[in-house]
């Protein structure tokens, strides 16, 4: 196990870096931030002065080198456009996304989860039809799109629900949550099924699938046979064994979610690190762009990490093949 | 709360909408988000329209880009190169001390040495010596005439010189711009105190019971929220979250006008959206012969510019493209600014006149273009962009539309590979900051020249000597009224005869409010708490 451990970290170290060339590379490569910083009436000294001061005069690799240094250190620059630390904006944006993706991991898991298995016990009924066919819909309706019809819906048309913004937080150990306050909970909701419908589709087309497949399976018959409750059945011989692929992807997805609910934060004007991405590319910030993507994959190599090593404590089988290699 | 309420109120949600009007809190949905709270930092209109309201400086615009005496009580010049500030009494900042000739010196120095920022007030600051003559006398020495020193006035914010202790050694005077940013250094003189600003979230002020001065105060708290994405601004309003909105997106306008929930304020912005012609290559990298080949640039010759103006239909533009919001332009400023000429108007649509031109200056069978310009930047950029191209090739010069993000096209439109500008025909727009004509003819049409600071966006490096002399003549010229002749008449020779750049059109600006607000527009495009008033 640790051998498997160091191996990964290894690789993981070479990823981080071979990505760090490539994301400063690519934003090196594009536009010039000073034009989209400087005022219309600045005069050419003026320019000089902040194309110095940014230190973009330097050649590409200067650049580079300096911005490893920094990062070796633990410093990932200074933003451009707010000339404070890059991590600390993207630390300060961090709890309203994670809020948001927890929320919808939540929502996928603890509706998707059940509704798949029903759908895989009963094929035939028209609720599990019901299920299915809803779930296409969350799989191909683009998120934008389903963001403002929720917003018209719910917020414009019916008045129940706020369409933008946070709401009233509670510091939490200095970290400011949402959910924990009325108001934050109702401007909550939006978001959060938004960026819950893809990730709830999936859950629910695994569990089912998963479900049709074990619930056929010797062991099942052979529990039924001793005369277990179907509950018993259902909630632990059936249940363990779907959650496999389940746990697999949606460790993957929590990546996805936590890093690029960037569609969903736009429309719903929610403060979160998506937002400030979206915000930044706009800006070319440019090491709010690379400190934010090299967070990023950072996040991507740890999860994949936890994972792999999850896979292992559900299934033994995975185990004895890490073993022999 | 509010939304639970809203719940059990559903049905009576729409006829809600209207009932609070007179509550003197306000919630605002805004497109752009200031980059600082330090005054100083980043010369960019979100910034100094919303740090405005904290900060006043000695000499306000109003709506209409007009001065009023703010911090100064009166500005008279005393001779030709010295100004005299008296500032009113009795002003206090938001910490209670008072605001004297000392607060006004050292914003300036602080203004005028700021190292780091993203684009400094240097050009306001730059050749000014300022002389204390008594706590509220101010003296302003230039070493040339300097006729436009009310309107740099209106420029740079005053801080309080003890807003962070007596300590004022240190870059940026020891007061770094994260300490604005927490509210620490956030003291101004204006009529709203800095409460809270949440980045990418909101930011919150709250009504200064001691301002003296004449800006209105309607509003006990304001409330910013930035909403980047159009629909959801929109949605914001219709749902009730906020009760204004700027910058509403072009295509709704039309639909809200019709709904009973909302009123619309639209006004007139000082920015033209033109488009500038390479005058500066024998070689054009994006004209050629029709047959692809080579040929000498065109766009040099002015008749040629002049028929390109000719083959722009502007009434249809702005009555298709741009849903009737906008203003076709013959020149930099719309009518009623500073300096602008009275023999310009608007080219009319005459392809016939186009091609005799074209005639005359030896292309009568035209040549083929590629034009560029940015698709996020100015309101329907890429829509007028391509109409401009279907006009130029139904008039017999065969255009290629390619657009592309502003963050790759202005550097490329600015200074390509080889540090001079890419394309040969752009479409750009301009604000003039100092709501004169003066700012635009030295940027944009003013012969290019690092050294003296001149023509720093001419992206066409249009150069005519005979216009640069009228300009640098009204720039030193004290007489307003002389002064603004000389630059209708700079006007004159650089649109009227180069056509050096083509005025497409002026912006309309668009703020959308519940109904029994109003916003009163302003032309400088800043979206003011103080501009919401009762219908």
């Amino acid at each position: 196990m640790t051998v498997f451990v160091i191996r990964r970290l290894l690789q993981a170290a070479l990823v981080v870096f071979i990505m760090s060339l490539l994301v400063f590379g690519g934003v090196f490569l594009v536009g010039d931030p000073v034009e989209m910083l400087v005022a219309d009436d600045a005069d050419q000294a003026e320019r000089a002065a902040i194309i110095r001061s940014m230190g973009l005069d330097l050649p590409f690799y200067m650049q580079y080198l300096r911005f490893v240094g920094h990062a070796l250190q633990g410093d990932m620059g200074n933003s451009f456009v707010f000339q404070e630390s890059a991590m600390h904006l993207i630390v300060e944006r961090m709890p309203a996304t994670f809020e948001l993706a927890i929320a919808a991991l939540f929502i996928a898991v603890f509706l998707g989860i059940p509704l798949g298995i029903y759908a895989g016990l009963k094929p035939d009924s028209w609720i599990s039809k019901t299920i299915m066919t809803t779930s296409i819909l969350g799989f191909s309706l683009p998120t934008f799109w389903v963001g403002i019809m929720m917003i018209l819906f719910f917020a414009v048309i019916m008045g129940w629900l706020p369409s933008t913004g946070r709401g009233d937080t509670v510091d939490v150990f200095g970290i400011p949550l949402s959910f924990l306050t009325l108001d934050g909970l109702a401007h909550l909701a939006l978001p959060a099924v938004n960026l819950a419908l893809f990730k709830l589709s999936m859950v629910i087309r695994l569990a089912r699938a998963g479900t049709r497949e074990v619930v056929h399976q010797d062991y099942i018959k052979f529990a039924r046979a001793k005369g277990l409750s179907d509950t018993r059945i259902i909630g632990v011989h059936l249940f363990k064994n779907i959650m496999i692929p389940v746990v697999t992807v949606l460790g993957l997805e929590f990546g996805g979610l936590v890093a690029f609910s960037v569609v969903t934060e736009s429309v719903f004007a929610w403060p979160g690190m998506g937002k400030l991405l979206i915000d930044s590319i706009n800006f070319l910030d440019r090491p709010v762009i690379v400190a934010y993507l090299m967070f990023v994959v950072v996040l991507f190599v740890c999860i994949n990490l936890i994972v792999d090593v999850l896979y292992s404590v559900l299934d033994p089988r995975v185990r004895l093949q890490e073993m022999k290699s | 709360m509010k939304a639970l309420r809203k719940l059990g109120l559903a049905a009576m949600a729409l006829s809600a909408m209207t009932v609070n009007v007179m509550a003197a809190d306000i919630v605002i949905g805004i497109r752009s988000e200031p980059s600082s709270m330090d005054p100083y930092f980043h010369n960019l209109t979100p910034n100094n329209g919303m740090i405005g309201h904290v900060f006043t400086r000695l000499v306000g615009f109003d709506e209409n880009q007009q001065l009023f005496p703010s911090i100064a009580e009166s500005w008279k010049a005393i001779n030709d190169t010295t100004w005299e500030i008296k500032l009113r009494k009795g002003l206090k900042f938001h910490d209670g001390s008072d605001l004297t000739v000392d607060d006004v010196i050292f914003s300036f120095e602080r203004a005028d040495g700021y190292e780091g920022g993203n684009s400094s007030f240097r050009t306001y600051t730059k050749g000014k010596t300022l002389v204390k003559v008594d706590d509220l006398t101010l003296h302003i020495v230039t070493e040339m005439p300097y006729p436009l020193m009310p309107n740099d006035l209106t420029t740079v914010m005053i801080m309080s010189a003890e807003a962070k202790g007596t300590d004022s050694s240190g870059k940026n005077k020891g007061i770094s711009a994260k300490d604005f940013n927490d509210g620490l250094a956030t003291i101004g003189a204006g009529p709203y105190k800095f409460v809270e600003w949440k980045k990418g979230e909101e930011l919150v002020l709250e009504k200064f019971d001691g301002y003296v001065g004449p800006i209105a105060q309607p509003w006990d708290k304001v409330t910013f929220k930035f909403i980047k994405s159009e629909p959801a601004r929109v949605a914001a309003l219709l749902a009730g979250d906020v009760d204004a909105i700027d910058q509403v997106p072009t295509i709704d306008v039309e639909r809200l006008k019709g709904d009973p929930r909302v009123t619309i304020s639209s006004g007139i912005s000082n920015r033209v959206i033109y488009l500038h012609m390479d005058q500066f290559r024998e070689k054009s990298p994006f004209v050629t012969a029709k047959d692809g080949s080579e040929i000498k640039n065109p766009l040099l010759d002015p008749r040629v510019r002049k028929a390109l103006s000719k083959m722009i239909n502007r009434d249809a533009i702005v009555k298709r493209v741009m849903e009737g919001i906008a203003i076709p332009a013959g020149q930099l400023l719309p009518e009623g600014f500073f300096g602008v000429s009275p023999n310009l108007k608007p080219d009319a649509y005459d392809p016939a006149g186009a091609k005799k031109l074209l005639a005359e200056a030896g292309y009568p069978d035209g040549f083929a273009l590629t034009i560029h310009g940015p698709n996020d930047r100015y309101i329907n950029d890429a829509k007028i962009l391509e109409a401009i191209g279907q006009l130029f090739t139904g008039n017999g010069i065969p255009t290629k539309v390619v657009t592309m993000t502003k963050n790759v096209f202005f550097k490329r439109a600015s200074s390509g590979a080889d540090g001079e500008p890419e394309f040969s025909l752009v479409l750009v727009g301009w604000g003039s900051g100092t709501g004169e004509a003066s700012s635009p003819l030295k940027s944009l049409l003013a012969t290019h020249d690092k050294s003296k600071g001149m023509g720093a966006s001419n992206r066409g490096r249009h150069s005519n000597p005979k216009m640069d002399e009228l300009l640098l003549k009204a720039l030193a010229t004290v007489d307003d009224a002389k002064r603004g002749a000389l630059l209708a008449e700079a006007t004159d020779v650089g649109i009227g005869e180069d056509m050096g750049i083509i005025p497409l059109h002026y912006q309309v600006n668009t703020w959308a409010t519940k109904k029994g607000l109003k916003y009163v527009p302003r032309t400088d495009e800043r979206t003011l708490a103080t501009g919401y008033v009762p219908e």
